[in-house]
């Protein structure tokens, strides 16, 4: 066992600079489409407008907390019906199981968040300082009139854009060109400056400064995702077999077939966002972003050698192309029965949502029991028991509906703003728009009723109509005897 | 313990301890973990001293926003007052027995009675006003005093036989037993005519008997056919409601010995606008009498009900 003399440690570990290199080819156009995309949908989202009528918010993207709804476009969800939002968060869930079970962790190389804004900043860092060698010169550098300068400037963009970040964010909680408005009127919520300097405050530091080091040392999903890879998982593969040992192409020409493919350039390093060396292998720092295989890509077709000494390949495809066979189709990989498996979870539970939304009823009627008093014993003998009704309306539109009692022989139900002595077997209303309207209501029954059970029967009294029925008890002196 | 070494796997340093073989690496943290750490300590050090921090004798340093709950909790008592001033003004400018003509202003003061209520009178009257024996149930349709809006507030301002209330609701029945009025023969008879009023009792000889002391001695105040008479708070005896109890016992223990109940004056203790709001709530526990704008309704058909909330769920 070797047991070299360790070196001193200091306090804490110096974050190693990563300074990657700009580059070209198929997966960094990838990243490009992905990128435009993801930020395009944040950013302009709540200022897509979607009409709806008066009675609502023409946002087509609201999550209107003070009002509790929820606007997807024409979709409109009411605080109990927030099981569809997670069924929607499951199926982003089971969505990263898929994607991770068919192309590995592209979710982390590509679509996350903290992938994205990275991207940015860095694109940021090239537009100031320069490419990779130019950055790392002026990092070096001592902190001379035209370091100051260009450091101040690209943190001053780096704040523009987290705070552009953080404005969005909120933009989907209110309606957002009043909301812009209020902002800088200073009539916006506490609540909406808190999170845009939250939001600003973290982008700034993850996206512009800690980067890689979020993968590496905070988020959970790295782990999760190593747990989630076997041997059918397409990773990024720097193929050895191929590669080693490596030598110049000059050494290469000397000696021919002593040497394999890489020639040591060490450009998969340069470009590398996370700053890890593939050659070593699959490791947690890879978030496989391919931008490695674009470098070895374009270096291979300089010194015409076949691409792909750096390419997705899964474990499984690894082994049989070292053993001489050629390399499987992607397309092929992707589809093995695990992949399949979660695609149709996925898909089940889309569809199970969609038949949800499609099949809800937008009339409900909910019941309250008064359980102090259970019964109330009237001046002629009658018993008497009282509720809470609610009668729910989702319509864009006023509705007039009736509740009757149905199954309590010689009942009369009134409410709290008439008298009993107007009590009647049914009560009307008129509940407005997107509404829940509480109705108090007693109920008597004739002296000697028992306690039994009966139903409240909610109908609409429109051209739609359309109504529900909740069954309840009426307690009765004697029953808990 | 074990000695530190170099893991071969890592080129780490080991921090030398050893558990069932389990080693720890000695990794350095990363700076930006000592940042968070250095971070924290600064807030603490703020927060001890601008927030109450250390305790002392009798209570902690105040810290140098004097911030305290009892503070915060007056702060946003003034704040909720602010807000319900309006309410309260309308509440205060209306005429209880126009409130119903209000129908916004008439939930808002049925909300504030509820507070008021579970504050100031469950004691007595319980949380669901359901009260007991001696104390009566405010859900009902059987009202002593009377049971629309301006006499409830009335009976609510000035008690019932409350010492010192020139106003106060004031009725004393006699205890005829215990007097000496009627022999306990005749309170028996007496009970069982009362009780029979209601079907409680048969109408034997007993109940007549009774019928002739009750007309000597309880028709001046509870009338003829025993149906009480709100003027004198003389409850009804016809009806299935006994606030002290129905039994042949419980009546004759009411002839033998009155009861005379006492509710204190509130207006001595609750300002004008919680006893407006107190009122209409007791009213809309499903007895109150006396609606302004009450529409009609048929047998078998739909009585209709001014829907004018827009809560929320």
């Amino acid at each position: 066992m070797r047991n070299p003399e360790p070196e001193p440690q200091g306090w804490y570990e110096k974050r190693r600079g990563v300074f990657p290199r700009q580059v070209d080819g198929k997966f960094r156009r990838i990243k490009w489409a992905i990128m435009l995309v993801t930020l395009g949908i944040y950013y302009v989202t709540p200022w897509l407008r979607w009409d709806r009528g008066p009675y609502a918010p023409d946002q087509a993207v609201l999550i209107d907390l003070a009002h509790r709804r929820f606007y997807i476009f024409s979709i409109e969800i009411w605080p109990q019906e927030f099981y569809f939002v997670a069924g929607l968060l499951i199926m982003a869930g089971i969505g990263l199981f898929l994607v991770t079970s068919a192309v590995g962790r592209a979710w982390c190389g590509y679509a996350c968040p903290q992938t994205v804004w990275t991207d940015l900043f860095q694109h940021v860092d090239r537009f100031i300082d320069g490419d990779r060698n130019a950055q790392i010169r002026l990092q070096n550098a001592p902190w001379n009139a035209q370091k100051i300068t260009k450091r101040a400037l690209k943190w001053s963009i780096y704040l523009v854009i987290s705070f552009w970040t953080g404005g969005a964010w909120i933009m989907y909680f209110a309606d957002a060109p009043t909301l812009v408005r209020d902002f800088w009127s200073g009539d916006a919520a506490p609540v909406a400056y808190a999170s845009v300097g939250v939001l600003t405050a973290t982008t700034f530091a993850l996206g512009g400064f800690m980067r890689e080091q979020v993968c590496i040392y905070m988020c959970p999903w790295p782990r999760i995702q190593t747990a989630m890879l076997d041997e059918k998982s397409l990773i990024v593969t720097y193929k050895d077999w191929r590669g080693e040992p490596r030598g110049s192409v000059k050494a290469a020409e000397k000696n021919p077939g002593g040497f394999g493919d890489c020639i040591d350039c060490n450009q998969c390093v340069a470009v590398c966002p996370t700053g890890i060396d593939i050659r070593e292998g699959p490791q947690i720092g890879c978030i496989t972003c391919a931008l490695c295989i674009d470098a070895c890509d374009n270096v291979m077709s300089q010194i015409g050698r076949p691409r792909g000494l750096i390419d997705y390949a899964t474990l499984d495809d690894s082994a049989s192309e070292k053993a001489g066979n050629p390399p499987t189709s992607h397309l092929k990989l992707i589809w093995h029965p695990r992949t399949l498996v979660y695609f149709a979870i996925w898909a089940a539970i889309g569809l199970g949502l969609l038949f949800a939304l499609g099949t809800r009823k937008h009339i409900d009627l909910a019941v309250q029991k008064d359980r102090n008093p259970p019964y109330m014993l009237l001046s002629d003998g009658a018993i008497r028991n009282a509720w809470t009704l609610k009668l729910k309306n989702m319509e864009g539109r006023p509705r007039p509906m009736t509740v009757t009692i149905e199954g309590l022989p010689g009942a009369r139900m009134w409410t709290d703003t008439i008298s009993s002595e107007q009590a009647a077997t049914s009560v009307s209303a008129t509940v407005a728009t997107d509404t829940i309207l509480p109705l108090r209501v007693y109920v008597a029954a004739p002296a000697g009723t028992a306690a039994q059970d009966f139903a409240f029967v909610l109908k609409a009294n429109d051209a739609e109509g359309g109504g529900d029925r909740t069954v309840t008890h009426f307690d009765a002196p004697g029953a808990e005897e | 313990m074990a000695e530190k070494r170099v893991d071969e796997a890592t080129g780490v340093e080991t921090v030398g301890h050893e558990w069932d073989g389990i080693e720890e690496l000695n990794n350095p943290l990363p700076r930006w973990w000592l940042w968070t750490f250095y971070a924290c300590i600064a807030f603490a050090i703020g927060y001890v001293i601008v927030y109450p921090a250390i305790p002392l004798v009798h209570s902690a340093t105040p810290g140098l926003w004097n911030w305290s709950s009892r503070g915060a909790l007056a702060e946003e008592t003034a704040a909720a007052d602010k807000d319900r001033a309006t309410v309260l003004a309308a509440l205060a400018a209306t005429p209880i027995e126009q409130l119903p003509e209000q129908p916004e202003l008439m939930q808002a003061a049925v909300a504030g009675g509820r507070a008021a209520f579970r504050v100031n009178c469950v004691q007595c009257h319980g949380a669901g006003a359901a009260g007991s024996k001696g104390y009566p149930t405010l859900n009902d349709d059987d009202w002593v005093w009377g049971g629309d809006l301006k006499a409830i507030e009335t009976t609510i301002k000035h008690g019932i036989r409350f010492p010192g209330d020139d106003a106060t609701r004031q009725s004393l029945m006699p205890s005829f037993g215990h007097d000496g009025i009627l022999t306990p023969a005749q309170v028996d008879d007496t009970a069982t005519y009362v009780r029979s009023l209601s079907g409680k009792d048969a109408a034997g000889a007993g109940a007549q008997r009774g019928a002739a002391l009750f007309a000597n001695n309880c028709a001046v105040c509870h009338g003829p056919d025993g149906k009480g008479g709100r003027q004198v708070g003389a409850p009804n005896l016809a009806d299935a409601i006994w606030l002290y109890g129905g039994t042949h016992g419980d009546v004759v223990s009411s002839i033998s010995n009155a009861h005379a109940g006492v509710m204190p004056a509130w207006v001595q203790r609750l300002d004008p606008v919680t006893i407006k709001m107190l009122a209409a709530y007791v009213h809309s526990l499903g007895g109150g009498e006396k609606f302004a704008s009450a529409p009609t309704a048929q047998e078998g058909t739909a009585a209709t009900v001014a829907a004018t909330s827009n809560a929320q769920p």
